[in-house]
């Protein structure tokens, strides 16, 4: 196979891209472990921290990482009824009320986690 | 006239391997009578008969349930006795090559020995620690027993999945989807008892580990029976399977 097999058709270079997308999920985990350290070394750290994010550098990153998650995400989501088969009796849950109780998942603990930083 | 439901022809552009002439494969292309209601084989059938009679092809049963007529078509892997001619009358391009990631034996002929060893090294059969006698009848089996498995019974073993999965192109050695889920529709099978003799075969890097979840292979598959799907219930199970042997090793399953 040449090097470039990914580019042959849209499907593998998707799926390229897809398994490419954990890697801003992981460094996403590790800023997170670096924004908590911040914290725990008292306000001055930690706004030096936030100006930190605040340069176009970050900036440009963090827009590029949330349409990688958001991407990472969705095809998630698409992947995950094919994995989970639920019966009840004959009948298989659809895969769409799969997807979409993920979805609404997904909603929920994002607006607990907007109510708890925005609200309180 | 290219481009229009008038067109009189229609041009196939056919990968042709001869071994005794060439060491590479080569494209020749034929132009064939455009006709509303064949499908690719039927194109290909009339240049054997009127235009080539060296081409060379598998196909049986033509219309969908033998699995011999597995082709890529355009860069596609399909069921050439399923692809209507109408489907590429407005490019009026097809390119028939064999299904990629087999060694090629001569034109459209693949060499799938590869595939039945990767068959039968799954045991692709109802296993039994003990057998009833016929006249004790026959094994009972639920509606719902059925539908466990039933999917993956549709697969016509066409290959169709190898060609369309990059980690079959990558690592030959990968067991692949067909094979997974036939492991799979016996697995799931109430009359049968070789689930652990099937995991300790498909347990391994080669087996369904190899598999990263393309899911172009369900995509492909003309039958419906989802190999993606099989794979990854096979992962949760061998996954569940550890995590018992971990917290109950004196149990038995």
């Amino acid at each position: 196979m040449p090097f470039w097999w990914w580019l042959q058709n849209r499907a593998y270079f998707n799926f390229i891209v897809r398994e490419l997308t954990c890697v801003f999920v992981g460094v996403f985990a590790v800023l997170t472990l670096f924004q908590i350290r911040a914290l725990a070394d008292g306000p001055a750290a930690y706004a030096e921290f936030v100006s930190r994010l605040k340069t176009p550098g970050f900036i440009l990153f963090n827009t590029v990482g949330l349409a990688a998650l958001l991407f990472h995400g969705v095809t998630w989501f698409k992947a995950v009824p094919t994995t989970m088969i639920i019966r009840f009796g004959e009948t298989r849950v659809p895969d769409q009320v799969i997807a979409g109780l993920h979805y609404v998942g997904w909603m929920a603990v994002s607006a607990v986690i907007a109510w708890i930083l925005l609200l309180r | 006239m290219e481009g229009s439901n008038m067109a009189e022809n229609i041009t196939l552009t056919v990968s042709r391997y001869r071994p005794e002439e060439e060491s590479e494969p080569t494209f020749q292309s034929y132009d064939v009578p455009y006709n509303k209601d064949w499908v690719i084989l039927d194109a290909l059938n009339y240049i054997k008969d009127r235009l080539d009679g060296s081409l060379t092809f598998r196909w049986s049963c033509r219309m969908g349930v033998c699995g011999s007529c597995g082709m890529m078509v355009n860069g596609t892997p399909k069921l050439t006795c399923a692809v209507p001619l109408s489907d590429y009358v407005s490019s009026g391009q097809i390119r028939i090559e064999p299904l990629q990631f087999f060694p090629v034996v001569r034109d459209l002929v693949i060499d799938l020995s590869s595939f039945l060893e990767k068959l039968s090294s799954v045991k692709p059969w109802i296993i039994r620690d003990d057998e009833k006698p016929s006249s004790e009848g026959e094994y009972l089996q639920t509606p719902a027993e059925l539908d466990a498995y039933k999917q993956f019974s549709m697969c016509i073993n066409c290959m169709l999945c190898y060609s369309a999965c990059p980690v079959v192109g990558l690592e030959p050695e990968f067991t692949g989807p067909a094979v997974i889920a036939l492991a799979q529709r016996y697995n799931l099978d109430s009359r049968d008892q070789g689930a652990a003799e099937r995991m300790a075969v498909l347990n391994e890097h080669e087996g369904m580990w190899g598999c990263t979840f393309v899911g172009e292979c369900t995509k492909v598959c003309p039958k419906n029976v989802d190999p993606a799907g099989a794979i990854q219930l096979y992962k949760m199970a061998s996954a569940t399977d550890w995590f018992k042997s971990m917290l109950l090793p004196w149990g038995s399953k």
